[in-house]
């Protein structure tokens, strides 16, 4: 099998053709802030956070769908890169309502953890605040779509892992939203099986198991490049 | 189908129309529909059918004859050879009828002639539109006789894949669609996969607010359309083809249908096209509503049955496309220069236009300028002529301040620039693009500010939402241009417009999000006085604030 050398931050890395920049950067501890993306799922590119430099490429390119090359030059941090992270988590926070405070995740946020780490500790832009709705008609699970990032997260684990696929995603712009099958409430989908990987995947709070108090809401992700290597083997 | 059958094909029907001294051909594309021509058609049928002239007067629908502006459009012609003479007339309505087939006798009334010496119809170079208005679309021998299938039949029993390639190569061909991508190079890429299955797709997604290019073509020629996307077939080993249109486009998706069902019919497309080992199978797909779905990996989302958004590339669509097959996204006014690049070839066409942009382009003229319509001009015309000479300037003596090309993806330039030669480089060096044809003029009662915020509001509208910086960045970006335009920002907004730019061009994922800030930044380039003084309170255009309440008119 061919290995490739690439550069990454200045560190000369070895990597199998068809890894992403991403993997590759994972396997030698380099760390590349992502939202969207998560081990075991299929790559959207969405988040735009692990947006990277790569040397004689015209635009910024993200880590998570970009596969590496013999010889790229990549870099994963700048003072530029740095900025427009910070400002798609002003974005972020400014979209639809994310108080840390009184939220279930508080603490075990992906969104919140993002912000703390790249330093983003205030918002420029005015808040939207748009009251949107909680569904919780589901029996032991709810979906407050006041915390959602549309990462598409749970679309994706329900659809590749669970193959269900209960969750798409309804409208445009601004105004998408998650909706469980033809934008039915989650208690009465009939293709729901409640089996909750939407839920563990989520990054934020908008997917939380009930009866959880502000800051109880932890998410184990580590169960879907789980599930995803046994099922290779099996095959 | 050989091509001594089609020659043959094509000169009975020239014989059958030489028959006839007096021939109206009615414009029935959607701008003259809209204006009443169908009733016009009617009228004149009724006409000639109660004066019995049926077997001299030949009467026929056509595509677009360009002067949208003074619709419904009439060409009259008369006679034959040296006697041969045109007339073109404006705004006739039905009941004239009568008055109309008289004017073949006692000539056409002066007020209704539109002299077709005027430039604009002298500065036209028409490789594209050339049978636009003169054939009948929805009759596949009119097309025939104009030359349509004939260079696909040539290149099909005379000529290699990689012949008709080196052709496209030669001529220096560009994307029509905005970005100016070779189109020589994606045609080389596609051919060069290696893949059992290969799609050709026609890019008829248009939608930049003010152009019609496209929908012009397809409801005037849809043949030289579908000839363009069975030549790119045969040169990158493709067999079957999507046109996808937008769903709005009824009169255009009518008469490709009709257009793909004779050319089936007639073994022009389909199996065994013109008798040979090539099969080209089209189907039309249609959009439901979504601007992005022209973005090339959107609209291939979509006609796979998907939700239409785009992915990040590489992969580039030429290595894995639609179903994950190699495959080739052109343009629709692309895909109708091949058959004349392949029937005359690469060197002629490269003869024409500028040293890095070749050909002609075709413009949606539109605003403030008096001969509202569709025009094909030479790459290199300049905007002044395109404006003051085809456009015939501004009406009611007005200044124009200046035009808008490339639609939401472009930028506003100013008149003192307007000496510049279009061109693909020179546009994006003033900060716009050539786009896919738009082009709208903008006299002095037109303010910047308030265009950078009707076209951020288009692109907040028609992002999909799968990206953050597109998503949210267009809707930070309107408000903020709101606040600018309602004389409540401060500078620290200003400096906020600037950033937020630069972040949603540079960290979008596709080409919508990508060029979303381009009407700000043009605008900011070019008028910052508009914007500075719009943070006094001040709209120089008049458009922004409402007049004082004394002066408003009583509700």
């Amino acid at each position: 099998m061919s290995v490739y050398t690439l550069e990454i931050d200045g560190r000369e890395v070895g990597a199998r053709p068809g890894e992403t920049i991403l993997a590759v950067a994972r396997e030698h501890q380099i760390e590349i802030p992502t939202l969207c993306s998560l081990e075991g799922l299929s790559t959207v590119g969405a988040c735009r956070l692990c947006l990277t430099e790569v040397e004689g490429a015209s635009r910024l390119l993200p880590a998570c769908t970009t596969a590496v090359a013999e010889g790229m030059r990549v870099r994963t941090q700048s003072e530029r890169i740095a900025r427009y992270r910070r400002g798609i988590l002003e974005l972020l926070f400014a979209e639809r309502n994310h108080q840390c405070a009184v939220c279930v995740s508080n603490g075990h946020c992906d969104l919140q953890a993002l912000a703390t780490s790249l330093g983003m500790d205030h918002v420029r832009v005015p808040y939207r605040d748009p009251l949107l709705s909680v569904d919780a008609s589901h029996e032991r699970f709810a979906l407050d779509h006041n915390r959602c990032v549309l990462c598409t997260r749970c679309v994706r684990v329900c659809d590749e892992i669970e193959g269900a696929h209960t969750w798409d995603v309804a409208g445009r712009g601004i105004g998408s939203w998650i909706v469980s099958d033809l934008a039915d409430p989650w208690g009465e989908s009939s293709s729901c099986t409640g089996c909750g990987k939407c839920v563990q995947v989520c990054p934020t709070g908008a997917l939380f198991e009930k009866g959880k108090a502000i800051g109880e809401m932890t998410k184990r992700t580590a169960f879907v490049p789980m599930l995803q290597h046994m099922r290779g083997r099996r095959r | 189908m050989t091509p001594e059958e089609l020659r043959s094909r094509a000169e009975r029907r020239r014989l059958e129309e030489s028959r006839f001294s007096e021939r109206l051909r009615v414009c029935t594309a959607t701008s003259c529909a809209s204006l009443g021509s169908g009733a016009l058609f009617d009228a004149l049928s009724a006409e000639i059918h109660r004066r019995g002239t049926g077997d001299r007067c030949e009467l026929k629908r056509v595509g677009c004859l360009g002067l949208c502006a003074a619709g419904p459009l009439v060409m009259a012609e008369q006679g034959t050879g040296s006697t041969h003479t045109e007339s073109l007339l404006r705004e006739v309505r039905p009941e004239q009828a009568a008055s109309l087939l008289d004017g073949f006798r006692d000539g056409f009334p002066a007020e209704q002639s539109v002299p077709l010496d005027l430039p604009f119809f002298r500065k036209q170079r028409r490789i594209v539109s050339e049978a636009c208005g003169r054939i009948d679309p929805d009759r596949i021998d009119d097309a025939v006789a104009a030359g349509a299938y004939r260079a696909l039949l040539e290149a099909l029993h005379e000529r290699t894949p990689a012949d008709v390639l080196a052709e496209i190569d030669r001529s220096g061909l560009r994307g029509r669609g905005g970005a100016g991508y070779p189109t020589g190079l994606k045609w080389h890429t596609v051919a060069k996969a290696e893949a059992s299955q290969k799609f050709v797709v026609c890019n008829a997604d248009e939608g930049d607010p003010g152009a019609y290019m496209d929908r012009s073509v397809l409801e005037s020629d849809p043949h030289r359309v579908l000839e363009g996307m069975a030549l790119a077939a045969y040169a990158v080993g493709a067999s079957e083809g999507f046109v996808y249109v937008r769903a709005e486009y009824l009169l255009a998706i009518e008469r490709l249908r009709q257009a793909i069902g004779q050319a089936n019919q007639i073994g022009l497309l389909g199996s065994a096209v013109g008798g040979t080992a090539f099969h080209f199978h089209v189907e039309v797909r249609l959009g439901a509503g979504a601007y992005v779905c022209g973005e090339e990996t959107a609209l291939l989302a979509s006609i796979e049955g998907g939700r239409g958004t785009p992915r990040p590339r590489p992969p580039y669509p030429a290595a894995a496309g639609l179903f994950g097959a190699p495959t080739l996204i052109n343009n629709v006014e692309t895909l109708a220069n091949v058959p004349a690049i392949v029937a005359r070839g690469g060197d002629w066409f490269a003869s024409i236009g500028t040293e890095k942009s070749k050909g002609t382009k075709i413009f949606a003229l539109a605003g403030k300028v008096a001969h509202t319509g569709v025009i094909e001009v030479p790459m290199g015309t300049t905007l002044h002529e395109i404006v003051f000479e085809l456009g015939g300037g501004i009406p009611d003596g007005a200044r124009c301040k200046a035009v808008q090309t490339g639609g939401p993806s472009g930028g506003c330039i100013p008149a003192r620039f307007f000496e510049t030669p279009v061109d693909y480089e020179n546009l994006a060096g003033l900060g716009s693009i050539m786009g896919s044809g738009g082009l709208i003029v903008m006299d002095e009662q037109t303010c910047m500010v308030d265009i950078a915020r009707f076209f951020m509001a288009f692109c907040r509208d028609e992002s999909c939402g799968k990206c953050v910086p597109c998503r949210v960045g267009t809707v930070e970006l309107h408000q903020l241009l709101d606040t600018i335009a309602n004389g409540r920002a401060g500078t620290r907004d200003m400096e906020l417009l600037e950033e937020f730019c630069d972040l949603v061009r540079h960290t979008s994922l596709c080409g919508l999000g990508q060029s979303a800030p381009n009407p700000v930044l043009s605008t900011l380039r070019h008028f910052p006085e508009e914007y500075r003084a719009h943070l006094r309170g001040q709209c120089p255009a008049g458009v922004c604030f409402p007049a004082s309440p004394a002066e408003e008119p009583p509700r």
